[in-house]
């Protein structure tokens, strides 16, 4: 797939929009400090202003319907700076979620809300230490109009600072998303910093009052999908980043009283490394235009570029480690961030060997 | 309709009606490729019908220039014929390394006398080619290469001896690489000399692989005559052209290599010796192998496109062609290494008729040369490191 010219200009306005707003020192800053609300605000503004919080909310809803190929060009740019946004958990999954499931009247509430960013969501899917959608515990049940959820969620991306949850709970045989106010009676909400200096919080649902959707089933696919498909060009984007400050750190480094860029153990390291971020990056990207063309094999390829991206991105940061030696292993130096986001990154929404065994379901073996 | 709509429905009806039904089946094994040349033994009338057929048309070499035998076609329209034969099925007419090497370095480096001579024949099937290239000292370190072409006046004379070409004792002339000024620097002084193999001199010996097949030779040269004007390109500028071609040669890889496994997915085969249990294969660490391996070559094609869509916007591939050549050959490694996994004690079969005579087994070990030949997987490694990566000499 190639780039047209609205995707590119997209590509090169937030490529500098990042590293000018949202530069791995800003994750460092926002750390240090324990922000309270744990994103770098500025640059949310600053995305808001661009449209980028409305790039998969449909124009009539007053976003810019740009697609997931647009989404990942941002989300690639986010991988590469390590940029601390609601992006992917608001402006990827809810307004997916939304745009997809939503009743008219929940749409007209929260879409607009999201593409001018005065609002942030949360996807609360995973009821344990694993992603598995296709075995859900958390429980629905009729109550009046609506519903009332009971069960336990981790790994719910912004759920502390989110005006809308949106949790995936089994109804009967199926399996969907309902809407859940935050401050609703019986929603707790505990905020943990994980390793990558990311929020992501245990969500408790004690009998809570919850909103079905029009069709919550497909909201969650959707939404998984879309996920999916742009934390691959996130982790494709870091592990480019990974890999060229690595490259940079063999060109400068010298021991033994040469260039330690001169090894040959260490070229053929970063020649394997360069091979394997391109072919993340190519896949993710070809996966992305397909979610956008609606191409049959879409699923399929987005649960490959997932599984490859997260096991690439987990690669690159090691090996970035490892080549930067002991310098690689201090807080002091930003490499181990990148290490750390593509654990945090790779496991969410399902790690590679969640979306490779669902790749062979999907290819009958 | 547009001129390749129409293009496309005149070539499916010519297809259709030129193409016989024997040749839409898809190959058994190698020995069913039409190699074509002088010594060639038709397996049946239809594949030498086919080739005939296809010769007449240009379309053995579609994009080749009409007047040199070739179709002319555009890339579109090839592309087109491409589409409508994998429509049908239809085998490939002929193909040996005439086509792949030596015709891409004529129309690129040739004179006008030597394309005349020979590309016509190459389009009919007529002439088989092989490829001196490698010498028992001269491997992945090619350009030390060792054969000399003495220049006695009116012709040279070749002294020598190459290794690794592919079946040499099957084809009837070589392109080679040959050293014309001994006294040069190490990639100054050789040349790409053509010349018959039933020329006095010339002798071939098999080799046999681990495989237990011999599609390399081992190829002397004593006192061989060549003529003065069988050098494509300048005289001592040889490696330009070969170095051209290595390039081609690793462009080309990228699609699905030729053999047993072609077109077949692993998970049903697997499925057949091992098992199924709730609908999944039963021995899970092999379901999991094979997806990893699927994966891994789904991002290998995407980058694929990527590289190819690049160098059509005139960015070139160059020392790209060195990471699709490595990762190209080793997945190609590790799909018969899955495929062996999943075969078991079949796949270790060496003679019997159910597998076809060894044939897993046989193609399991011949995989294990791609990564070797055409440049090690070590020297394409080195060539990314230091042509995209930039990194320093030691």
């Amino acid at each position: 797939m190639k780039l047209n010219d609205e995707q590119q200009m997209l590509q090169d306005s937030v490529a500098r929009l990042m590293a000018d707003k949202g530069p791995v020192s800003h994750l460092r800053e926002l750390r240090d400090r324990n922000d309270e609300k744990g994103y770098d605000e500025p640059l949310w503004h600053a995305m808001v202003e661009s449209g980028l919080t409305g790039i998969l909310v449909p124009e009539e809803h007053g976003g810019i319907g740009f697609g997931l190929v647009g989404a990942g060009l941002v989300a690639r740019e986010i991988g590469r700076n390590l940029s601390v946004t609601p992006f992917l958990s608001t402006a990827v999954l809810g307004a997916t979620a939304l745009a997809t499931g939503g009743s008219v009247k929940q749409q007209q509430k929260w879409l607009p809300a999201i593409a001018e960013g005065s609002v942030i969501t949360a996807l609360a899917v995973d009821d344990g230490a694993k992603h598995r959608p296709e075995a859900i515990k958390t429980e629905a049940k009729a109550a009046g109009d609506g519903v009332t959820l009971n069960g336990g969620k981790l790994l719910v991306l912004d759920a502390h600072v989110a005006d809308l949850l949106l949790v995936a709970a089994r109804q009967g045989e199926s399996t969907a998303l309902f809407l859940v106010d935050p401050k609703a009676e019986g929603v707790t909400i505990e905020r943990n910093r994980m390793v990558d200096d990311r929020n992501a919080a245990r969500v408790t649902l004690d009998n809570v009052a919850a909103e079905p959707m029009a069709d919550g089933a497909a909201a969650l696919a959707a939404a998984l999908r879309a996920g999916r498909a742009v934390l691959a060009a996130e982790l494709s984007g870091l592990a480019r980043e990974a890999f060229e400050r690595t490259l940079q750190y063999l060109k400068e480094r010298k021991q033994f009283g040469r260039l330690i860029g001169t090894f040959q153990a260490l070229q053929h390291r970063a020649a394997l490394l360069m091979g394997e971020v391109s072919m993340s990056d190519a896949l993710a990207m070809q996966a992305l235009d397909a979610c956008d063309r609606n191409a049959d094999d879409a699923e399929v390829q987005v649960l490959a570029a997932k599984a490859k991206a997260a096991r690439v991105a987990l690669l690159a940061g090691q090996e970035a480690v490892q080549m930067h030696g002991g310098i690689g292993m201090t807080d002091e130096f930003d490499i181990g961030f990148f290490l750390k986001r593509a654990r945090a990154g790779g496991e969410t929404l399902g790690d590679a060997n969640y979306c490779a065994d669902r790749f062979a379901v999907l290819r009958d073996y | 309709m547009s001129d390749l709509e129409q293009f496309r429905a005149e070539t499916r009806a010519w297809l259709e009606a030129n193409c016989p039904e024997e040749m839409r089946q898809p190959l058994k094994s190698q020995a069913d490729h039409c190699w074509g040349g002088r010594k060639w033994q038709f397996q049946s009338d239809a594949q030498k019908v086919w080739m005939e057929r296809m010769a007449d048309k240009g379309w053995t070499a579609p994009q080749w220039p009409k007047e040199y035998g070739g179709g002319g076609l555009s890339p579109e329209e090839a592309e087109v014929l491409a589409e409508e034969m994998k429509r049908i099925n239809a085998r490939t007419p002929v193909s040996n390394f005439g086509f792949w090497m030596l015709g891409p370095a004529l129309l690129k480096f040739g004179s006008e006398e030597l394309k005349r001579q020979h590309l016509p024949p190459i389009c009919r099937g007529e002439i088989r080619w092989c490829q001196g290239y490698s010498e028992p000292n001269a491997g992945s370190d090619l350009a030390s290469l060792q054969t000399r072409a003495e220049d006695k006046g009116d012709h040279f004379l070749v002294n020598g001896q190459k290794i690794w070409t592919s079946y040499a004792d099957k084809a009837d002339w070589i392109f080679c690489l040959v050293r014309t000024d001994p006294n040069a620097s190490k990639h100054n002084g050789i040349s790409f000399a053509l010349f018959d193999m039933e020329s006095e001199g010339v002798s071939t010996r098999p080799i046999e692989l681990i495989s237990g097949e011999s599609p390399f030779c081992e190829t002397f040269f004593d006192d061989v005559k060549v003529g003065k004007d069988q050098i494509v390109g300048e005289l001592n500028r040889g490696w330009d052209v070969a170095k051209y071609l290595l390039t081609h040669e690793r462009n080309n890889i990228g699609g699905e290599p030729p053999g047993f496994l072609k077109g077949r997915a692993l998970g049903p085969l697997a499925a057949e010796h091992v098992g199924t249990e709730h609908g999944k294969l039963a021995d899970g660490a092999l379901r999991a192998d094979i997806a990893r391996l699927e994966i891994d070559q789904m991002a290998f094609q995407a980058l694929v496109g990527k590289i190819r869509e690049e160098a059509e916007a005139g960015q070139g591939v160059g020392a790209q062609s060195a990471v699709l050549k490595y990762y190209g050959t080793e997945l190609n490694k590790r799909r018969y290494e899955v495929m062996m996994d999943a075969l078991g004690a079949e796949g270790l079969e060496w003679e019997s008729e159910r597998t076809m005579g060894g044939l897993y087994a046989r193609e399991w070990l011949r995989s294990k040369g791609n990564s070797i030949e055409g440049g090690t997987s070590e020297v394409m490694l080195g060539i990314v490191s230091k042509r995209l990566l930039g990194l320093p000499d030691a």
